[in-house]
């Protein structure tokens, strides 16, 4: 049986497409990324761009609409609503990426040990999800608020108890649909321990999925910070915040109406390049 | 000759289903063993029981005459491999060949850091692919490419027994062949012990030396290969083996089948 | 055998949206009452050739050239069984269904009908009790009721796509002599797909051998499998890992 044939099978060329020609061939990340970047770019230089402070009252030019001066025009404090509508995105989206963190990464490890380890390991950590989904989250928002004082402290503290359920309920249906494929046996086959299967083979199969996850569920915890502002328990004025922004401008939505529409069109606008990132990431992956 | 592998009693249930109902096996070294049967027969779960993928209800296993208990040392989970039918699935693919390899090398401590790249290179010579593959993934590769990285990869730790369940069966028949060839090749070369699953007889009359059949969790034969291709002992064994649609022109001269059943 | 052609293709290519040309002019034509093997390896475009004849291509995929010309309907049967029925929906139904629509009968004529079908196709007599569903079906059985539905449309043409690869050996077997005995019973004419030659043989007095999309090799059964003119043909038919011949039943001579 010994042969040295060169087999046609065997010839490993193909072609290669780089990681940018990928993306620039997703639209919707694209589009995505740009829209973001867009935010991010002016919350980041808005000190350099604006000549304003956002907490600056000027009560002689209040409720102004817009012009050359004031893009927006002013609110009922004369604070310019440009300013203020930027700054406002600084504390949202930090409060929107700071909450994250911890439950993404909790949520992904419980989900990989429960999918991974089966048996009771499951049960007791999809016990503690279930349970925790038939508590409405704005009831949990609410009362953590209350406890703790208003502010982004209730925020924090309501999105480490609850947040990771997302993520740790995706991540463990995955990794229990891997750990019936033939890699994983064969990586148990070599000897490998739990959890190193867990962190080397399980975990970068995971992220891609949990990041897709992680997109639309900030555009979910970011209306609940902007709907927390809304309704006075979530961050304190005088801090800029699209929720109290729009609060405050309802009084004046019949002759100002740009007080309240603009910051909810931030939060929208924020959503539809968060969402299309997500969807375009979840395409670039399955493209692959 | 000496004995590799030995199933004593082995049981596996599933709730009241029974997978395997006291199974008792053995393979001499240096020799492989074709285990056939159709759709859950079981002969995928014996696979794992003796890869430590599955802990069995009942029973023992022995390799080397050592005893293999439930939780296996390091040193016994080395001495057997197996490579696995679905090629689209049995490499990680979020990790790169060298990274397939470099782990079982390493884990195991078969070479030192500084050797992984060339043993890596040997690995894949051995398997004739090509050493620019170390930084490819396996989406990069066909299903017999995949094949052979996962054979490489099963080798790369020098296991005493490779189990290959089914490991051309997705495979394109021209593929199937060359597959079929390497394994033959390796296993003269390293001496190895197969255990080799297969619901085609035909595969299995071209690898193994003794032919084993499994139906519904049990054993129905173990015999010699060339008496259960013309002499099968049990019922079913005839079944199976009448029931393959042969070539026309694999018949004895003169009498021509028709061409249709 | 009669001679008049129900089926003929002429040139037939299939292009995908990425200007890659899967099937290129492929040309056969298919008598009454005959069957043609089409066998290839993964990606010869045999099963798609199959959905051009039946009009299903996927999506993306688009007819660049060439005729079909069919004097007959076609029905198609599916590698995967399961796949191929609605789990939701009791399988004798399943049945009677296709022929209410395509028999045009009355609803108590289509189940009867179905039945007959159900039985000839060597399903158990119990279904007439009691339905059931694909679930509760083994395998086997499943690619049985898929025929049936297939038959009930009273096809000139029988498509068939590796029906008996998800098989079982023995299962295989079963089906292949339904399949064989139902036409020779009802006479339609079958393209049978597989890229098992030792079935294709079987079931098929001619072959077309496809690679990469193209027909390399086709002529009558023996022809192409004793004296393969192509290469191509020639590596398949090597490829193929034979059984030996069983000993006769009973001659328990020894011969060691």
């Amino acid at each position: 049986m010994k042969t040295t044939t060169i087999y046609p099978e065997l010839q490993t060329d193909g072609p290669k497409t780089t990681l940018l020609r990928r993306i620039l061939n997703t639209p919707s990340l694209l589009a995505g990324s740009i829209m973001f970047a867009v935010l991010i770019l002016l919350a980041v230089f808005i000190p350099y761009l604006s000549p304003y402070d956002p907490t600056e009252q000027n009560l002689s030019a209040f409720l102004q609409p817009p012009s050359a001066e004031h893009w927006l025009g002013t609110d009922q404090l004369g604070r310019d609503l440009f300013t203020r509508l930027i700054y406002a995105a600084r504390t949202d989206l930090t409060i929107m990426v700071l909450a994250e963190i911890i439950p993404f990464c909790t949520g992904i490890f419980l989900g990989m040990v429960a999918g991974y380890y089966g048996k009771w390991v499951d049960n007791v950590i999809t016990l503690i999800t279930d349970t925790f989904i038939a508590f409405p989250f704005y009831l949990i928002v609410i009362i953590v608020a209350f406890a703790s004082g208003a502010g982004q402290r209730g925020i924090y503290i309501t999105f480490i108890l609850v947040g990771w359920i997302v993520f740790a309920r995706v991540v463990r249906g995955l990794s229990a649909s891997f750990r019936e494929q033939e890699w994983i046996a064969s990586a148990r086959t070599l000897g490998l321990s739990g959890p190193r299967i867990i962190l080397r083979h399980l975990l970068p199969n995971v992220l891609p999925q949990a990041v897709v996850v992680l997109m639309t569920d900030m555009v979910g915890l970011l209306v609940a910070i902007v709907t927390l502002g809304y309704l006075g328990i979530g961050i304190a004025p005088p801090t800029p915040d699209w929720g109290t922004m729009i609060a405050d401008g309802q009084s004046f939505i019949s002759t100002a109406w740009w007080l309240s529409a603009v910051p909810g069109f931030a939060v929208v606008y924020t959503g539809i390049a968060l969402s299309l990132v997500g969807d375009g990431l979840a395409d670039l992956w399955r493209k692959k | 000759m000496d004995l590799s592998l030995q199933v004593n009693n082995v049981t596996v249930r599933y709730g009241g289903f029974t997978a395997l109902d006291n199974i008792r096996l053995e393979v001499q070294q240096h020799t492989t063993l074709g285990l056939v049967g159709e759709s859950g027969s079981g002969k995928s779960t014996l696979a794992r029981v003796i890869a430590g993928l599955i802990i069995p209800d009942q029973g023992q296993l022995l390799l080397d005459a050592e005893p293999l208990t439930g939780k296996r040392t390091r040193e016994q989970r080395k001495k057997i491999q197996m490579i696995f039918q679905n090629p689209d699935a049995s490499l990680n693919p979020k990790h790169s060949i060298r990274q397939i390899l470099a782990e079982a090398l390493l884990f195991h401590k078969i070479v030192g850091r500084a050797e992984v790249e060339k043993r890596s290179r040997q690995l894949l010579e051995r398997v004739s692919l090509e050493g620019k593959a170390l930084d490819k993934y396996p989406h990069e590769f066909s299903g017999g490419q995949r094949q052979r990285i996962a054979i490489a990869r099963a080798l790369s730790v020098e296991p005493s027994l490779l189990i290959a369940d089914e490991p051309t069966s997705a495979l394109d028949v021209s593929v199937q062949l060359s597959v079929l060839e390497l394994l033959g090749t390796l296993k003269s070369e390293l001496n190895l012990t197969m255990l080799f699953i297969s619901h085609d007889l035909g595969v299995i009359h071209a690898v193994s030396d003794k032919v084993a059949v499994m139906r519904q969790g049990k054993l129905v034969e173990v015999s010699p290969k060339d008496r259960f291709f013309s002499r099968p002992e049990a019922a079913y064994s005839r079944e199976l083996l009448s029931a393959v649609p042969q070539m026309p022109t694999m018949k004895t001269s003169g009498g021509l089948h028709e061409p249709r059943t | 055998m009669a001679t008049t052609p129900v089926l003929e293709i002429e040139d037939l290519t299939l292009t995908a949206k990425t200007q890659e040309v899967l099937v290129k002019d492929v040309s056969f034509s298919l008598n009454q009452g005959e069957s043609l093997g089409l066998v290839g390896e993964s990606g010869s475009g045999k099963s798609l050739t199959l959905r051009a004849v039946l009009g299903l291509l996927p999506r993306g995929i688009e007819q660049t050239g060439g005729v079909i010309r069919s004097a007959a309907d076609s029905a198609m049967v599916f590698q995967d069984p399961r796949g191929a029925l609605d789990p939701l929906c009791p399988v004798v139904k399943q049945v009677a269904e296709v022929v209410y629509y395509r028999q045009r009968l009355s609803r108590k004529a289509s189940r009867a009908a179905a039945l007959e079908l159900l039985h000839m196709l060597g399903l158990p007599d119990s279904l007439r009790k009691t339905d059931r569903y694909p679930g509760q079906l083994s395998g086997g059985q499943c690619q049985r009721i898929v025929i049936a539905m297939a038959l009930a449309c009273k096809p000139g043409i029988l498509l068939c796509d590796e029906p008996t690869t998800a098989l079982d050996v023995t299962v295989q077997k079963q089906i292949m002599e339904t399949v064989g005995r139902l036409q020779q019973e009802l006479g339609f004419a079958m393209i049978f797909v597989t890229h098992n030659l030792a079935v294709a043989a079987a079931m098929c007095s001619r072959l077309a051998v496809m690679k990469k999309g193209e027909i390399v090799e086709q002529g009558s059964t023996l022809s192409v499998l004793q004296e393969p003119q192509n290469p191509y043909t020639q590596m398949l038919i090597n490829s193929v890992l034979p059984v030996p011949e069983l000993a006769p039943e009973g001659s328990g001579v020894l011969w060691t």
